[in-house]
This record gives C-alpha cells, sequence and structure tokens, in this order.
C-alpha cells in the first residue's frame, strides 16, 4: 500500500502488543487514583480478564471498566492473557448498570486480543453476553467514553466498546480479527500476518478515516518506551469528553450515540426496491 | 470511489435482469446440482427431488439441510404475502480489499441474491410480519455493511411499523472483507433492538445451521424468543479455532442446538416442519399492541 512503509500496520500491530506496553491497571492507577475495584457478575465468578469498579475523576465519580491483560507470567495466565470470558462481560454489565442507576459516567478501557474461545466460555453463553452488552450499551442513560489502550480484537473488545466517544492511542489496534487469523483465512498461511495487516485498515490513523474512532491521542515515543506524553493525552481528552457529554440531555445523548454508529458502514442503494417507507431518524 | 460505486451499480442492475429473474424453485437446497446428494448425517445418498419436495430434510435421518432465503421465506409466510424491501443494496468494496468483488459474484451466483440477507414485510397466519433471513450461500451468510445496513433498516421499520419481527440466523459471522466496517454492523444491528425493545414489540430470533461469530455474538442471540432449528451449528468461536485455542479435542454434540438447548441459550429447538405452525402460534400469544 504505502511503498516507503510496507509495514507500518504491521508495526503498530507489534507496538500494541509490546511486552513493556502499559496495561489497562496502569493507565487506571495513573488516571483514577483512588480506584476502588468491585468483583463479580453475580452469577458464575468474577473474571480477572476484566476489571471494574468505582473512581474520581476531575472530582466527580465515574465508573471504570477496564480489560486486563497482566503484567509477568503468573499474572497474565491468571488473567488469562486478556481474553474474557461470559462472566467477564456480565459484571461489565452489571456495573455500567449501576454507573446509570446512580448517574456516574462510565469510563471503559480496551485491550483485549478477543473474547476467550474455550469450552466453558461456550457453555456459558459467549456469543450473549457480548449480545447483550452491544444492546444495552447503546441503551445506557449516562455519558460512556470508550478507550482503546492495546489490542482491540473483535467482538471481545467491542463488547465494551459501545459508546458516546471512541478514542484510540496512537499505536493501539483496532480489528475484526487478528492479522494472523486474517492471514491464515486470506492466504492460507498465518506467516503472512504482515502483509493481512497493511490490507486490514487496524491502525488509529485507518479508523478515525473510517470514522470508527472519534480521536487518536499521541503517544510522544510510544507507551512502552514513556507513557507520560500519552496519559497526559488522554487524560485531557478524557476530561474535555465527560464535560462536553455532561452537559448533554440523555435523549439526546442517545441518539447521538445511535447515529454515531447507525452511520457506520459502505454501501451502494442501487434502488429502493419495492420499499415504500422511508423512517432514517 | 465514485467510479466504483457506479460500476458496482450497473453490476447489480445486470446481474439482477440474468440471474434475480430466474425461477425461485431452480435453486431449492443448498447443494451441488445432479441427481443425488451425500448426506452428511447419515452418508446416504439422497434423491435431490426427494430432498427438495422434503424441504430439504433428509428422509432417511432428519438431517436439516441447509436452504436458501427465499425457500426459507416460502416455508414460513402465508403465500403470496411477502413483499421485499431495501432490494437495491449492495456491498461496495470498501478497504480495497483482494479478490472480494469476485467473492461477491460467486455469492450472489450462489445464491440468487445480490446480497446475504432477503427482508420485507408478510403475513405468518394473517399476521403482519417483519421478517428476514441471512442467506449461507452467499459468503457464507456473513455480516459486512450492506447486510448490517439492511438488517438495521428492516429493524427500524419494524419498530415504526409496531410489526413483531423475526429474523432466521444462518451465518459464518462478521465478514472479514469489510475489517472494521463489518465489526461495527454487531452494534448496529444490536442498537436498532434496543429500540425495538424499548418500543414494546416482539422479536422472535431463529438460529439456524450455522449461526456464529459476528451475528451470534449481535442479533441472533438477542430474541425475546430464541429458537434453534435442527441440525444446526451455534456458538461463538468456530469449533477450528477452540480446538487451536485450546489443543485438545472438542465433547461430542458441542455447539449443536441441543447443546445450545442444554446450556440455556435458547428458548426451544425446533423442526424445519414445525417451525411455521410455532412462530404463529407465537405470534399469537403477543397480541398487537398500540403505541
Ligand atoms: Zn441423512
Amino acid at each position: 500500500m504505502n511503498a516507503e512503509r510496507p509495514n507500518a500496520a504491521w508495526e503498530k500491530v507489534k507496538l500494541a502488543r509490546h511486552p513493556k506496553r502499559p496495561t489497562a491497571l496502569a493507565l487506571i492507577a495513573r488516571l483514577f487514583p483512588d480506584f476502588i475495584e468491585l468483583h463479580g457478575d453475580r452469577a458464575f465468578g468474577d473474571d480477572p480478564a476484566v476489571i471494574g469498579g468505582i473512581a474520581s475523576f476531575d472530582g466527580r465519580p465515574v465508573t471504570v471498566i477496564a480489560q486486563e491483560k497482566g503484567t509477568n507470567t503468573d499474572d497474565k495466565i491468571h488473567r488469562n492473557f486478556g481474553m474474557p470470558h461470559p462472566e467477564g462481560y456480565r459484571k461489565a454489565l452489571r456495573l455500567m448498570l449501576q454507573a446509570e442507576r446512580f448517574h456516574r459516567p462510565i469510563v471503559t478501557i480496551i485491550d483485549t486480543p478477543g473474547a476467550y474461545p474455550g469450552i466453558g466460555a461456550e457453555e456459558r453463553g459467549q456469543a450473549s453476553a457480548i449480545a447483550t452488552n452491544l444492546r444495552e450499551m447503546m441503551s445506557i442513560k449516562t455519558p460512556v467514553v470508550v478507550i482503546v489502550l492495546g489490542e482491540g480484537g473483535s467482538g471481545g473488545a467491542l463488547g465494551i466498546g459501545v459508546g458516546d466517544r471512541v478514542a484510540m492511542f496512537e499505536n493501539a489496534t483496532y480489528s475484526i480479527l487478528s492479522p494472523e487469523g486474517f492471514a491464515a483465512i486470506l492466504y492460507k498461511d498465518a506467516e503472512q500476518a504482515p502483509a493481512a495487516a497493511s490490507l486490514m485498515k487496524l491502525t488509529a490513523a485507518d479508523l478515525f478515516t473510517l470514522h470508527v474512532v472519534d480521536e487518536v491521542m499521541p503517544e510522544g515515543p510510544g507507551l512502552h518506551e514513556d507513557p507520560s506524553t500519552g496519559f497526559v493525552a488522554v487524560q485531557g481528552y478524557l476530561s474535555r469528553a465527560l464535560v462536553a457529554l455532561s452537559c448533554l440531555p440523555v435523549d439526546r445523548l442517545l441518539s447521538e450515540r445511535y447515529i454515531k454508529f447507525r452511520a457506520i458502514g459502505a454501501i451502494v442503494d442501487g434502488e429502493n426496491g419495492r420499499s415504500t417507507d422511508e423512517n432514517q431518524n | 470511489m465514485p467510479d466504483s460505486l457506479n460500476e458496482r451499480k450497473e453490476r447489480i442492475a445486470k446481474f439482477k435482469k440474468t440471474i434475480l429473474n430466474k425461477d425461485d424453485s431452480a435453486r431449492s437446497v443448498d447443494i451441488p446440482e445432479g441427481l443425488f446428494v451425500k448426506c452428511e448425517a447419515c452418508g446416504n445418498a439422497v434423491y435431490q427431488r426427494v430432498l427438495d419436495q422434503n424441504d430439504g430434510i433428509c428422509p432417511n435421518c432428519g438431517y436439516h439441510f441447509k436452504i436458501g432465503a427465499r425457500r426459507r421465506i416460502a416455508l414460513i409466510v402465508d403465500p403470496g404475502t411477502f413483499f421485499e424491501r431495501d432490494a437495491g443494496i449492495a456491498s461496495v468494496n470498501p478497504l480495497g480489499m483482494p479478490d472480494y468483488d469476485e467473492k461477491l459474484l460467486a455469492g450472489a451466483k450462489a445464491s440468487g441474491m445480490p446480497e446475504a440477507f432477503l427482508s420485507g414485510t408478510a403475513k405468518i397466519a394473517g399476521r403482519p410480519v417483519a421478517i428476514g433471513v441471512l442467506d449461507s450461500a452467499f459468503m457464507m451468510g456473513s455480516m459486512g455493511s450492506a447486510v448490517g445496513e439492511k438488517v438495521t433498516r428492516l429493524i427500524e421499520a419494524a419498530t415504526v411499523q409496531r410489526l413483531p419481527l423475526i429474523l432466521f440466523s444462518a451465518s459464518g459471522g462478521a465478514r472479514m472483507q469489510e475489517g472494521i466496517l463489518s465489526l461495527m454492523q454487531m452494534a448496529k444491528t444490536s442498537g436498532a433492538l434496543s429500540r425495538f425493545r424499548d418500543a414494546g414489540l416482539l422479536y422472535i430470533s431463529v438460529l439456524t445451521n450455522p449461526t456464529t461469530g459476528g451475528v451470534a455474538a449481535s442479533f441472533a442471540s438477542l430474541g425475546d424468543i430464541n429458537i434453534a432449528e435442527k441440525s444446526s451449528l451455534i456458538g461463538f468461536a468456530g469449533p477450528r479455532v477452540i480446538k487451536q485455542t485450546i489443543r485438545q479435542e472438542l465433547p461430542e454434540g458441542f455447539q449443536t442446538e441441543q447443546f445450545q438447548l442444554k446450556h440455556g441459550a435458547v428458548d426451544l429447538v425446533a423442526s424445519r416442519k414445525e417451525m411455521r405452525v410455532l412462530i404463529a402460534r407465537l405470534l399469537q400469544f403477543h397480541p398487537e399492541v398500540r403505541a
């Protein structure tokens, strides 16, 4: 695509997965020092891949939901490398409904390779858990700001990713499938992941162009080198976004959130067929 | 971009003339042409004609073959009541993905439809409904922007017209060739269902073979009543991906409709033959409600 930097997208993939890239807990520690974690989905268990709780931001309470990959080997295994089970999505929803009840804005932080593909996850309804979150997040009556921190892995990311604003770090990625998975299907060869990555439009800049994200937050030298630039950027962005969203009446907040996602896509509408009713609103 | 749009419009128009005007009965069951087909469940050779006459169900073992969207509509709605809507909506290749244009044409040829989703209004036992059907012969029934838009428009129309909504899913998930745009159709369709639900209307989701990935993880799982058709693979991740991840064999019957019934993901399992009457009875329990 870009002759001079054929692997620019793949470089981003590597940075998004960089072992030294701060995980959600580091971002939470910086943005929400008084964070109190709340556990469990009240039905099955507590998913360590999803963190939720209450904190203050700019002097007012917020609910924070995040996907956590873990920092060392034991912690990564404990957190299932940030791949949530259904109970993780259900915990997230429980805490989001709690936030709605107490009129707290919600901040979600995305960093996951994807929802976990396993036997238990299927038995407990991974598809239904994600689907329910998509529907409920569209109608939750409080501002929702989504931060894509590292990897935005498919439906597993989107399961906490419906909001009024979606902001993405410069070196984060967000895609329908991993580049390896994409290459395995397109080229029948997972080794072709770098080539797949450059086709997939998964960088923050790409997604900004496609109107999937509203803001690209600069990282300076990269979050893995020195997170200070990026963390200042996200703090500023969050502050502005929450002020702007908190001013909106709820019905306007919800209709703008709906329209934001409603507008995404590229189609050709050859004719109206035999359809007579036009009811776009 | 505008050029490729016009080009695509022309191609769709041409395609419609040549393929869509063919008799629907010409393609009734999604299997290769020929006198016999092999049943993948019992291994017996089945007469194609016998299979067609039996709604695509194996006469030996009861296995449900995949059927196309138009055939499905014919099996469910009152004859002559289906009015298609949004028939002109089709896909573009927004990311310039290699081979996607060819795949769209091949899908159109295989399914006899310009996209993987057929939608409209109809009557079932006299009751007006909004109905939509995914066709797995079109790129595995995958959801890109066009499918997402058609599903959303159908839900929005049902909300405004206060019609019960019936969606038949048959899909491998979100369409990878449109990348993130396909993924976002999950939020778009589920969001439309949030408004539909708030309007107090009934949504019956029928999950057929296969319903996985981004379609399972969006509108297909969100029915007020979820019905699984017999012989269906239903789940979030595909069995191959799960096997690769956990590095062990999958249990017998994993992700079948009975598995989903046992684990509480669907309200009931029905055979193709009883589907129409079941839906009609469920509709009767939900009288029309005024706004
Ligand atoms: Zn058979």
